[in-house]
């Protein structure tokens, strides 16, 4: 009746985790970094940071590592999603809702291809 | 903002900031003295007695891209319009607590908001962090400690999918099961 998440269910997660990782090809370590100053957040950061683990979550992506930072100086252009890969320099983008976060993730950290419309520019 | 937890995520932010390696976030909410007090501490840089006088100034920032920095001095003012009121102390070089209290029935109290939602992406996001969160009604309480968990999984990352998976639910479950204690009385 209890459905209190326990240390052992973590254990069955790292087996399952430790297993993925002997299977899968590594794809080099994509970052991605959410903008979590005050104006971040009061434009709905949290969302879009959430949107981002949900996608991971379901689309099962290993290798992402997913990082905050404070105010960058681009208030009006809040939220702030910036996307790191091996092979691209880093990539800007603002006023991200969560839906953006979805299409960013999805054609650009997963098909490698930037989404133009929504990068900032400078 | 719209939510307590948005603010607990705002403040939590500076404290990540000021360099901590440890931080801890309480909200306790007592329905017998009808208050609701939430807490941040943490053992980073610090301030010094001017600065922690000076936060509270809305005109008053560290950072340099512009002259305003409006998080503390948003939720002291939300507390105080709730019966309420907002404490910082610090020690430079030991670190900052920073308690926060409103009457919980007050009509102008926002809503706490969605604090797995927001206690996740500090514990994924800051993972180099050790995170204690509190969160108690009365005499019913769920700590989450994130330094176990990390222990246990010995070295896989906090975005794997299915770790993901585990902490939002673990997050979500023990408050719930606060809240379904509490109404059960």
């Amino acid at each position: 009746m209890d459905k209190v998440k326990s240390l052992e269910d973590l254990k069955r997660v790292r087996e399952e985790a430790l297993k993925k990782r002997q299977a899968k090809v590594v794809t080099g370590q994509k970052e991605i970094i959410v903008g979590m100053g005050t104006v971040g957040i009061a434009a709905g950061a949290r969302e879009t940071l959430k949107a981002i683990l949900d996608y991971i979550e379901k689309e099962n992506l290993p290798d992402i590592v997913v990082r905050q930072t404070g105010n960058i100086g681009l208030d009006s252009l809040e939220p702030i999603v910036q996307v790191v890969t091996v092979d691209q320099p880093k990539v800007t983008y603002g006023k991200v809702t969560p839906d953006i976060a979805r299409q960013i993730m999805h054609d650009h950290v997963v098909g490698g291809k930037v989404v133009k419309e929504y990068v900032v520019e400078g | 903002m719209r939510e307590l937890a948005l603010h607990l995520l705002d403040i939590a932010e500076n404290s990540i900031s000021a360099r901590a390696k440890n931080i801890i976030i309480e909200v306790a909410e007592n329905t017998k003295t009808d208050r609701l007090h939430m807490s941040v501490q943490d053992d980073g840089i610090g301030m010094d007695a001017e600065t922690v006088s000076r936060v509270v100034d809305p005109f008053f920032t560290t950072r340099t891209t512009r002259k305003v920095g409006l998080g503390i001095p948003l939720l002291k003012a939300a507390a105080e319009a709730c019966n309420g009121y907002l404490r910082l102390e610090s020690t430079p070089g030991h670190g900052t607590r920073l308690d926060v209290e409103f009457q919980n029935s007050h009509i102008d109290r926002m809503p706490l908001g969605d604090l797995p939602g927001t206690i996740l992406p500090l514990v994924v996001g800051s993972p180099n962090v050790h995170w204690v969160f509190k969160y108690s009604i009365d005499n019913h309480t769920f700590v989450f400690d994130d330094e176990p968990i990390k222990k246990e999984l010995d070295g896989i990352s906090l975005t794997e999918p299915d770790v993901l998976a585990f902490l939002r639910d673990y997050l979500k479950e023990g408050i719930t099961d606060i809240k379904i204690k509490q109404s059960l009385l």
